[in-house]
């Protein structure tokens, strides 16, 4: 069986913390906050139709893996999906077109908000049966590599994932491809503790879910996924690894989802509310601006700034989304198949 | 007679099978604790305890799988699909496993599951939430297939799929779960599959269909009856496998036109089935050729407007009406 590490908290060089880059971190992480609380707001006025999954308190998860990425490495995930697109770079306004359902989305509005969908900025999607994307993600993997490139794949998935049979195969592939050198692959488990309103003690028979990872020869990490300096830490060391050796790699990032399962989980039986303001006290976004502040003289002040320009972005995308003309009749009829003309050089 | 919802109608169902008979149980996805995304299951897991109520982790395949080896021993399973679309994970277990252990055993065991969830265009789901799934069951020889369009069959329908001996799929419209209609209150009530019936009376167009597409026909049959004079026939199949187009063939040979209706998609659907069937049995009655109402043939798009363009609706089963009565333009 493959190697266990548990990382709790972080070792964090002061000099490193204060690098810009942290700024940086932190504006993408609010802005992912406020883009959410915007979706849930425009949900509720019935301008976003469907199912609606947001990320807020997953923030450092997204942020602290995605940063650590190079510019053409590539990233799978299920439904829950927005803040992979806007830390990968797709443009906000962009993403809410497409929750809009308007033809200026990222998918020309055809997928909504489980199916963001950005391969210039190295999303490969948006996935919503749960568990589907992790064997794409392993294929993926082995692509680049077969292609020879020095590119790596990321795989974020939920815990509630790892009990559907396509999780099984795609470890047990990627170990053994891995041992040829051929699967650059970063799993990313996004524990959150439930799977909808099922518990991880009430959907899995061993609770040390990166057990299971192990079990097909694929080292893990458990990190704290609250403290984006932990997730980046262990996130920079990995990602160097796996694109030398193009073995496969999994993080269980430890974390909690602040809002329901969807738009549609209002009551949340299965949590108290006491349970889920015991985790807003450890809110990433918090975490990491106290931190700045304690070590490299963050003001309040500058969290303002970050605050004002993140709700203007997020403003801005609103409108952009509301003022786009919705998809033209014809898109129903595209690209359900290949048109006529040359194959696609897939990136 | 009670006025009560699709969605209690199915609720009703299946307590009253498990109070009836101690094999009975059901598995499934969030159905307890959580009592279902669609609340189908609220207070079972309260009455019946966790080990007839199972929420099970997120494995469709497994629910499936576990479901036929429980009912091979002599329980009687009904697994709840969160949504069908999330089934065809288990279609293995379905078609090679639940659809087949009765024949190649040479009938030495009964697979009494019942595998229930909705299915159908919800609003805004897009291509992998939004799929109909009867064509796709009803090819297979072995299983049952069910699709109830009133309160009343969901019922009598899902009872008797729990009291058989065969895998039924048992399909219901998410649309329709809010709906409402009279119930007979007999605990001794059931539909027995196979036996469509004659929803509504006429004598111009036979229209046939079924589930959440039944009750689309029903309110363009009113519309036709009231602006243009036409009166149609309109048959509710409730089962497609067994399928029973006797009532079909009978009002065919009275009104000489039909329309069948489906949500899915077009090439090697339903209606194609249905429509070929009529006919081979009917054909001399026939004036003009059967016609299809369905889906696109697309994936579900998101955007709204496209959703709707995508998706069958009351006015394409006038068009439809009107073209086998050569009465367009
Ligand atoms: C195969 C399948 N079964 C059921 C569902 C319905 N469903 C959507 S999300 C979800 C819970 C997933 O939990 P987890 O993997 O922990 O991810 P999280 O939502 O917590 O991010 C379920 C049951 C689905 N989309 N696909
Ligand atoms: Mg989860």
């Amino acid at each position: 069986m493959a190697k266990a590490k548990e990382q709790t908290s972080a070792t964090i060089d002061p000099v490193a913390a204060c690098a810009p880059e942290w700024t940086d971190i932190l504006r993408q992480m609010v802005l992912i906050r406020r883009f959410e609380e915007a979706t849930e707001r425009e949900f509720r006025k019935g301008r976003i139709g469907g199912y609606l999954h947001v990320y807020s308190g997953q923030e450092a998860v997204a942020s602290g893996i995605i940063t650590a990425l190079q510019k053409d490495d590539i990233v799978f995930t299920g439904y829950r999906d927005h803040a992979h697109a806007l830390a990968l770079g797709t443009e906000p306004r962009r993403i809410m077109a497409e929750l809009f359902g308007k033809a200026t989305g990222v998918s020309k509005g055809k997928g909504g908000s489980m199916h963001l969908f950005d391969v210039e900025h190295g999303f490969y999607g948006g996935y919503g049966i749960v568990g589907g994307h992790l064997t794409l993600a392993a294929g993926a993997a082995y692509a680049l590599r077969y292609r020879q490139t020095e590119r790596i794949a990321v795989c974020y998935f939920g815990d509630g994932a790892m009990n559907i049979g396509s999780f099984h195969e795609a470890m047990n592939m990627a170990g053994l491809w891995g041992k040829a050198g051929m699967c650059p692959i970063l799993f990313i488990i996004e524990n959150n503790g439930y799977a909808m309103g099922t518990s991880v003690e009430r959907h899995s028979a061993l609770t040390d879910l990166s057990a299971r990872v192990r079990a097909y020869n694929i080292p893990t990490e458990k990190v704290d996924g609250q403290d984006v300096f932990a997730v980046r830490g262990v996130a920079d060391r990995v990602v160097r690894q796996i694109r030398e050796t193009g073995t496969p790699y999994c993080i269980e990032a430890v974390t909690y989802r602040f809002s329901g399962h969807g738009a549609a989980d209002i009551l949340q039986p299965y949590r108290s509310k006491d349970e889920v303001e015991q985790h807003r006290h450890r809110d990433p976004i918090g975490i990491l601006r106290n931190r700045l502040g304690e070590i490299c003289n963050l003001t309040d002040d500058d969290v303002k700034t970050i605050e004002e320009w993140a709700s203007g972005e997020v403003a801005a995308a609103v409108q952009f989304a509301e003022e786009s003309a919705a998809p033209d009749a014809g898109e129903l009829w595209r690209d359900v198949v290949a048109e006529q003309g040359p194959a696609r050089e897939n990136e | 007679m009670t006025e009560k919802s699709y969605r209690d109608a199915i609720r009703d169902a299946m307590m009253e099978e498990m109070d009836r008979d101690g094999n009975v149980l059901i598995m499934g996805e969030d159905i307890g604790v959580y009592e279902g995304t669609f609340r189908i299951t609220a207070g079972m897991l309260k009455k019946y305890g966790p080990k007839r109520v199972i929420d099970t982790p997120i494995a469709e395949a497994g629910m499936v799988g576990t479901a036929v080896g429980m009912a091979m021993l002599g329980l009687r399973p009904i697994v709840e699909m969160m949504t069908m679309n999330f089934a065809i994970v288990a279609a293995d277990q379905i078609l090679n496993h639940a659809a087949k252990v009765r024949y190649f055993s040479g009938g030495q065991v009964d697979v009494p599951v019942v595998i229930r969830g909705p299915q159908g265009a919800g609003v805004q789901l897009s291509a992998q939430h939004s799929q109909t799934f009867e064509s796709f069951y009803a090819h297979f020889p072995g299983l049952k297939v069910v699709a109830p369009a009133t309160p009343a069959d969901a019922k009598g329908l899902l009872k008797t799929s729990i009291r058989g001996r065969d895998p039924v799929i048992f399909l219901e419209s998410a649309a329709l779960y809010g709906m409402k209609g009279e119930v007979p209150d007999d605990a001794g009530f059931t539909v027995p599959f196979g036996v469509s019936r004659v929803a509504r009376e006429g004598s111009d167009v036979t229209i046939v269909s079924y589930s959440r597409m039944l009750q689309m026909s029903l309110i363009a049959a009113e519309k036709l009856s009231r602006d243009e004079g036409i009166e149609c026939e309109v048959i509710d199949l409730r089962t497609l496998r067994p399928l029973d187009l006797e009532p079909a063939c009978a009002s065919v040979t009275k009104t000489h036109r039909c329309v069948v209706v489906q949500e899915q998609w077009k090439p090697f659907g339903a209606a194609a089935e249905i429509a070929a069937s009529i006919t081979e049995t009917v054909f001399d009655e026939l004036d003009a050729p059967v016609a299809r109402v369905t889906g696109e043939d697309v994936p579900m798009p998101y955007a709204r407007n496209l959703e709707v363009l995508a998706t069958p609706h009351e006015q394409h089963v006038i068009a439809a009406v009107k073209k086998v009565m050569y009465a367009n333009g």
